[in-house]
């Protein structure tokens, strides 16, 4: 692994900051213009749809830009950041399911499932999930503790690798486990949907969406600023010199269980919000957002990409998922094929992804 | 295993007839079916106990008859049954030419007709098929009474079927209980002591009663004693059994762990290999005794029970085949490279489940067990194991035999170890170690196979199969210790046990989710697995 990625100094020309930005304002003015100013017979309105389809990808973005920063730059390769997106997911969940008010089926003060299973009252852990400031708070602390404490078991012991990898996986099936149960109380199998509205708006009206949609680009652009100065920094050189060669490090006198914790834990954050941004607009969540399988696919997004470019993982989220959109409609059969052509080809023939060989092309 | 059933019937046939014989009467004599016939309802009701007191199994059609008002006398006083429409002689069995008109019914009262009834059940005790046999013992729990004493004991005189002869017993012990004698009683207290059930328990407690005062309740202070005992005793046996229970269903459910997770122990305890599409290589094992048993079913179904022995093979061929092409296609290129490994091979498991749903369909397939691997054995009372329980066990223990004498007794064997432990030395002696790499993961691909032959004979055959394995496998070999056989045992029948030590406290998926949870502590205390290997080795891993 070592020397493949050493060199990438990710966004550091003008060119790539001035591209950036360009992207980011075709996105956030372009494209709600042509969804809510242009009428729907024409050939350039921009659908509902679309926008709702591109705000996902924003969402599968960010997290491919956190898994990016552990396992690009820190060398940690995770198969559980499903999980942390789940759990922003589901934080933001409660308030949704709250907000519905008495409109649920069952025309009561309690979501629906809970009715369902004859529950009198909310249980403890949905007090105050009413209220939108602690719904937020939430999105960041379900996340960011978890991965807190179990990184700091995991990093404490050392435990690297493949290990690290397999024991992310079994913590993401767990929870799945857990969030299946309708006893835990979380709506079981199907989850939270049927939502009606966010911070008094309706949840189905396009300018919500649009709404929605323009806040998950902006949560991108920064998410993309602060690892990108993240990685520049001598705190981004250090992350590097894990991936690298952490024995080294370590005799050199640094400890990096503070870093490696420091960066898993703000991996996860971001995924944690990136899941509160995807939940109101694609009106469900449940526990297969945990299944094992979500968290590998996340990690060919940025191995599609390209690991330790920044950028390269947000293009891969959506040539990935873009792909997926487009095969699982027109040719379901083959989506797995490609998809296991995919980790194949890409994982033996190019180590750096997309961005890689566009720069290659620079260069010659 | 498969004529198990038949040999109590076989017996019973036999000491039947050695009992007729010595009783000089053929099976229903023309003297008792006279009385069955006759207008006296006295006659009648002496004929049936008779029949049920000389356990005279060949009198049943006739008392079916007589219960349903097929009975009829024709002329000249013959008696015929109806069956079917026709009329037969129900000592010859021969059809009998009667005219419809001239025959007369024999009636009976409600009180034969109960009579009948229990007499009915009483000689199902008899019956030739064991399921038959029990059926009639559970039926005559409720409501028999002491008349039937007799007949049971004759019953348990031959009776081999281990459950038939602990319904048989606990019927006995009912209705021993409730006698006048007090040194039956005591008796009663005995067999039902040694035929521990919940259903005794409940028989002695009820006779106990709420007080010593209590109408109904015992009232002799030595049998209450004895019942006393009794209960305790029934109590410890029946925990007794529920431990045994646990602990099978645990080795049971190790052993499924152990089989889906012994071909990883080879390919990345030994090899470092990260291979994700192990649970697809269990799922191909699975579709190839599919593939085989149905082969047999269209083409050899005389040979049916036996299709395993030629599945076992198949499936190991078949899982070791597309490990080999795995090894030469994905996985050579990128040794060394372990997360790469898992992404690569995470790949190929897509491409295997969509290869398969797209050639078997999306549908779980059925995959029928040999006969011979349903119904179970009597351990003890209220402890029944399962024959395909009972196989996955023994067939664990029987592969992980030969994988053992395979790595630790052949050339093969050594030169996988000598390769795994020191790969430029074994390279500089001459070893092939391309080769050995390429034999190593499609053995383990191979084992893999069998696993899945093994799980297909307990659970369902889909698409899917192997994704619910991969995290379980992986706990298993990571817990058991990289590069340990003996650890994957112990883990796979470790976690087993704890599984199904906590399922009855915490409900199935939280006793897993405690396991999951359970093993990620572990690891922090021992990264390297229960059996780390020692000194600066430990930290290449």
């Amino acid at each position: 692994m070592t020397g493949v990625l050493a060199t990438a100094r990710p966004l550091q020309s003008r060119r790539a900051i001035a591209l950036v930005l360009a992207a980011y304002a075709a996105l956030v003015v372009v494209v709600p213009a042509l969804n809510l100013a242009v009428p729907a017979g024409s050939a350039f309105h921009v659908s509902d749809y679309t926008v709702a389809l591109l705000g996902k990808f924003l969402c599968y973005a960010i997290v491919a830009l956190a898994v990016d920063l552990i396992w690009g730059y820190t060398g940690i390769l995770s198969l559980g950041h499903g999980l942390f997106f789940a759990l922003g997911g589901y934080a933001m969940g409660m308030y949704l399911m709250r907000s519905i008010g008495r409109e649920g089926v069952y025309q009561s003060d309690l979501p629906d499932f809970m009715v369902f299973l004859d529950w009198k009252q909310l249980p403890w852990y949905w007090l105050g999930s009413q209220h939108f400031l602690q719904a937020c708070l939430f999105v960041v602390l379900a996340p960011g503790l978890l991965a807190l404490v179990f990184g700091w078991f995991a990093f404490r012991s050392r435990i690297r690798g493949v290990y690290f990898s397999i024991i992310t996986q079994a913590l993401t099936f767990a929870f799945m486990l857990l969030f299946f149960r309708n006893n835990t109380g979380f709506g079981g199998n199907n989850g939270f949907t049927d939502f009606k509205r966010i911070l008094g708006f309706a949840i189905a009206s396009p300018r919500t969406k649009v709404a929605l949609y323009v806040l998950s680009a902006t949560a991108l652009l920064g998410a993309l600023a602060l690892c990108r100065s993240l990685v520049l920094s001598k705190f981004g050189r250090v992350l590097t010199a894990i991936r690298d060669e952490e024995s080294r490090l370590r005799f050199c006198g640094y400890d990096p269980v503070g870093y490696k914790l420091f960066v898993w834990t703000l991996s996860a954050v971001m995924c944690g919000i990136a899941g509160a941004l995807y939940v109101p607009q694609v009106g469900i969540i449940n526990p297969s957002e945990m299944s094992p399988a979500n968290s590998v696919e996340i990690a060919i997004w940025v191995a599609v990409g390209g690991r330790g470019s920044l950028i390269g993982p947000v293009l891969g989220a959506a040539l990935v998922n873009g792909a997926k959109s487009w095969l699982t409609v027109s040719f379901p059969e083959l989506w797995l094929f490609l998809l296991g052509l995919l980790f194949i080809l890409v994982t033996r023939y190019m180590p750096r992804g997309v961005v890689g060989l566009l720069s290659r092309g620079q260069k010659s | 295993m498969r004529s198990a059933p038949q040999v109590p019937s076989l017996a019973l046939a036999i000491a039947a007839a050695a009992y007729l014989a010595a009783r000089g009467a053929s099976a229903l004599d023309a003297a008792s079916l006279e009385k069955l016939a006759s207008g006296d309802g006295s006659a009648k009701l002496a004929a049936v106990q008779e029949a049920v007191g000389s356990a005279d199994v060949a009198s049943l059609p006739v008392l079916r008859a007589l219960l349903e008002g097929r009975l009829a006398i024709a002329a000249g006083g013959r008696a015929v049954v109806e069956e079917n429409g026709a009329w037969l002689d129900p000592l010859t069995r021969q059809t009998a030419s009667v005219a419809a008109a001239e025959v007369e019914k024999v009636s009976i009262n409600n009180r034969l007709r109960r009579t009948l009834e229990r007499a009915i059940a009483a000689l199902g005790l008899f019956a030739p098929r064991a399921a038959d046999r029990l059926h009639a013992a559970r039926t005559l729990q409720e409501g028999a009474d002491e008349d039937l004493l007799p007949v049971l004991d004759r019953v348990l005189a031959q009776e081999k079927d281990g459950q038939v002869r602990e319904a048989v017993q606990s019927l006995q012990g009912a209705l021993l209980l409730g006698s006048r004698d007090r040194d039956k009683r005591l008796a009663a207290v005995d067999v039902l002591r040694r035929a521990p059930s919940t259903r005794s328990k409940r028989l002695l407690l009820e006779r106990l009663g709420g007080a010593a005062s209590d109408p109904g309740a015992e009232p002799d202070p030595a049998v209450r004693d004895a019942i006393h005992r009794a209960v305790n005793d029934i109590d410890g046996s029946l925990r007794l059994a529920e431990v045994v229970g646990w602990v099978f269903s645990g080795l049971s459910l190790g052993s499924v762990l152990l089989l889906a997770a012994l071909g990883l122990a080879i390919t990345f305890g030994l090899m470092g290999v990260i291979n994700m599409a192990h649970g697809e290589l269990l799922m191909i094992g699975a579709y190839a005794t599919y593939v085989v048993q149905s082969f047999f079913r269209a083409h050899l179904p005389g040979a049916f029970d036996w299709y395993l022995l030629a599945a076992a093979p198949a499936a190991f061929l078949a899982a070791g085949v597309v490990g080999l092409l795995l090894e030469v296609t994905v996985v050579r290129a990128l040794y060394g490279r372990p997360l790469e490994t898992l992404l690569a091979t995470w790949g190929a498991s897509l491409l295997l489940i969509q290869a398969v749903r797209s050639t078997f369909g999306a549908q779980n397939v059925e995959v029928a067990n040999p006969s011979w691997m349903s119904g179970g054995v009597t351990v003890m009372t209220g402890l029944v194991l399962p024959y395909n329980r009972i196989a996955i066990v023994a067939f664990a223990g029987l592969v992980v035999f030969v994988v053992w004498l395979l790595i630790e007794r052949t050339r093969l064997g050594l030169l996988v170890r000598a390769v795994m432990q020191n790969r430029g030395m074994a390279a500089g002696l001459g070893v092939a170690t391309p080769w050995v790499d390429m034999l190593t993961f499609a053995l383990g691909a191979g084992i893999a196979g069998l696993g899945g032959c093994a799980l297909s004979q307990i659970g369902n055959v889909g698409p899917e199969l192997g994704q619910g394995f991969i995290v379980d496998s992986f706990m298993v070999v990571v817990l058991g210790g990289v590069g340990q056989l003996a650890g994957t045992v112990l883990a796979a029948i470790g976690l087993g046990q704890v599984n199904k030590l906590l399922e009855p406290f915490a409900g199935a998926v939280l006793a897993k989710i405690a396991v999951l949870a359970f093993i990620i502590l572990f690891i922090q205390r021992r990264p390297q697995g229960l059996f780390a290997p020692r000194g600066r080795a430990a930290e290449e891993a």
